[in-house]
């Protein structure tokens, strides 16, 4: 009879494995799995409408080449050859600003508000993340410590500074405003994003005496080391830093959202604040909270940027704060998918512009920035509740 | 012995007066129902006690605490359950978790045996666990609303307007439901459109009429009543 006491540990033991599996499967590979489908279905998406404007406007354009001298072009070629590190190049910068985005989405998730200072905590990020390097280097530390090790802590005090500044910000700034008129806070967002610019501008001036932060990393060779992906086509360590640690933020962001009980409570209280708090939940805890997580966000994607830029200053947050913005309202604002979806298309979208206009003489990079912010007038006037948003319901 | 007491509530809307000096009282164990009118300030009572709504004058007295400045999320917590008029389900959220929100403030370890406790009552809940709160029927999310309210184990529920909306079959099952729930001794505040099921399963009554109580009988003597069989019964 001892059989059968056996069979039923056995079984437990494996409805725990089981169980396991699940929740890898459930956490872990399907978040993964979408955020490659969206990058797939970005890439093919922006691949085929760069090859679609270079084939329409192929035949010999008195453009510039590379050397940036006059020749007769053929924009098609050009467009193939530079397809692979145009996608590369458009993922990297996607998953930034997916990550600010989400800051973005979140915060308008729970309050229906946009937070314009967003784009400020993610300055500071990119600050700290130079602070933090700063000081390892004055420490000696910086080629000592295993660059892994480096990314940590440039990462994790990023993710703490502004976590905490977003709450602050939210304390003085937008809570004493909570039941005024909608436009009253965002100018009130607005007033913070000057105030934080010109206060890290202050800042720095006083503690350093500089106002560009330029990242030293070529003192990390790992940093800039190259891996040839394939023939063609090479990037650096940074790359894949940057697109692995957005990976596993967004996974992690996932987990928190749908598994954990405050991120459940956090996306009951965006879908009925009143019900929420008739179920015990503290609606301004959770409120902070979103805050916190958000402004962490912004925070580590200040630093993933300051790696890829390597130039930070207090200005650096404006452009990309709206792009993110942009992100988020293509993705559907308030839908958390939906911005990573969004933060891929116009990373990619940017990458291909910004691959197409040097060969055009009388334009330059600079451009890039107008279709990015095309896209956020035509998604406005033709999809406001972006591509994976929902209709709005009228609450009754 | 008195669970919950009010003593001349005021609550305002804006402008609007809209509880006029509310007086009433839950005994434990009781099933007590509120009926009237639309707009008599049903509603607003319910949402004065669990702290949605902020009366302005009068008391309002839990087992012997004071509500009124209280935040809603810390009257829950104090054991009284609000199921909300209109339901009012998560509709993002699946069954489980909707449920898993009804027992935010129960320790891990009970979650298991309120939920069970629920699924008792309302079977059909069970088969529904995965799917989005949104896309269950107005019967089932009645039904859910309800379990919500009951995974926290309340001492009281206040109960607003369950059967509104719904097929007369599935009135049946929910006025089931709390005459069940009144058998296994839960205590109850019912708000009902409903009066002739409401005064059926309730002990006692309260009519309301323009924010103010009008009559407070037992239920059987309401039932028996001129004006309120005229009124609110639909007899001649």
């Amino acid at each position: 009879m001892t059989a059968v006491p056996n069979l039923a540990s056995a079984l437990s033991r494996s409805r725990l494995l089981n169980g396991a599996a699940e929740w890898f499967l459930q956490y872990f590979l399907k978040p993964i799995g979408q955020i490659l489908l969206f990058a797939v279905i970005a890439g093919s998406s922006i691949s085929l409408l760069a090859l679609a404007v270079g084939f329409v406007l192929q035949t010999d354009w008195h453009g510039i080449d590379i050397l940036r001298v006059p020749a007769r072009i053929n924009l098609f070629e050009q467009v193939v050859r530079q397809l692979p590190n145009m996608l590369l190049d458009g993922i990297t910068i996607g998953f930034v600003y997916a990550v600010i985005a989400l800051g973005y989405t979140m915060v308008y998730g729970v309050l229906k508000f946009i937070n314009f200072a967003h784009s400020e905590i993610f300055m500071m990020g990119a600050v700290v993340g130079y602070e933090v390097m700063i000081r390892l280097r004055d420490g000696q530390l910086l080629s000592e410590l295993p660059p892994l090790v480096v990314i940590i802590l440039m990462i994790g005090a990023a993710m703490l500074v502004c976590g905490a500044a977003a709450v602050v910000v939210e304390r003085v700034a937008y809570k004493p405003l909570r039941g005024a008129p909608r436009l009253v806070p965002l100018i009130s967002a607005i007033g913070v994003s000057f105030f934080l610019t010109d206060f890290v501008r202050a800042f720095q001036a006083l503690n350093r005496n500089i106002f560009n932060m330029p990242y030293p990393t070529d003192l990390v060779p790992f940093f800039g080391a190259r891996i040839n992906i394939a023939e063609g086509l090479s990037t650096t360590n940074t790359t894949l830093i940057i697109i692995i640690s957005a990976i596993i933020m967004l996974v992690g962001l996932n987990y928190f959202v749908n598994a954990t009980k405050i991120g459940k409570a956090i996306r009951a209280v965006s879908q009925d604040q009143a019900t929420a708090s008739l179920m015990g939940i503290n609606v301004n805890l959770m409120i902070t909270i979103t805050f916190m997580v958000g402004g962490a966000l912004g925070g580590a994607a200040g630093v993933l940027y300051g790696l890829k830029t390597t130039n930070v200053t207090p200005y650096i947050g404006f452009i990309p704060g709206l792009k993110a913005f942009t992100a988020a309202v293509l993705g559907g604002i308030g839908n958390i998918t939906g911005a990573v979806l969004g933060g891929l298309l116009l990373g990619m979208l940017e990458a291909f512009f910004s691959a197409l206009l040097p060969y055009f003489p009388a334009l330059g990079l600079g451009y890039s920035d107008i279709f990015a912010f095309a896209v956020l007038i035509l998604v406005l006037l033709f999809r406001p509740t972006g591509l994976l948003g929902k209709k709005v319901d009228e609450k009754v | 012995m008195t669970l919950l007491k009010l003593e001349n509530v005021h609550t305002y809307y804006g402008h609007i007066h809209a509880l006029k000096g509310i007086s009433l009282e839950v005994n434990k164990g009781e099933v007590v129902t509120l009926i009237g009118a639309n707009g008599a300030g049903k509603s607003t009572t319910l949402r004065s006690i669990s702290g949605l709504a902020r009366p302005r004058s009068g008391k309002i007295i839990f087992d012997g605490t004071l509500l009124n400045n209280l935040p809603p999320h810390k009257i829950t917590r104090m054991g009284i359950g609000h199921v909300p008029e209109g339901r009012r389900i998560f509709p993002e959220l699946t069954v489980r978790e909707n449920l898993e929100m009804g027992a935010f403030t129960v320790p891990r370890r009970e979650l298991a045996e309120r939920m069970e406790y629920a699924f008792m009552l309302f079977p059909r809940i069970k088969e529904r666990l995965n799917q989005l709160g949104g896309t269950l029927s107005g019967g089932e999310q009645q039904m859910l609303a309800m379990a919500r309210g009951l995974v926290l184990n309340p001492r009281i529920l206040l109960l607003d307007e369950p059967s509104m909306g719904l097929a007369p079959v599935l009135v049946d099952q929910v006025f089931e439901a709390i005459e069940r729930l009144h058998a296994q001794g839960t205590t109850i505040l019912l708000v009902e459109q409903n009066a002739r099921m409401a005064l059926q399963v309730a002990d006692r009554g309260y009519v309301l009429q323009s924010g103010q109580i009008v009559m407070a009988d037992t239920a059987k003597a309401l039932q028996n009543s001129e004006v309120v069989r005229k009124a609110y019964l639909g007899e001649e």
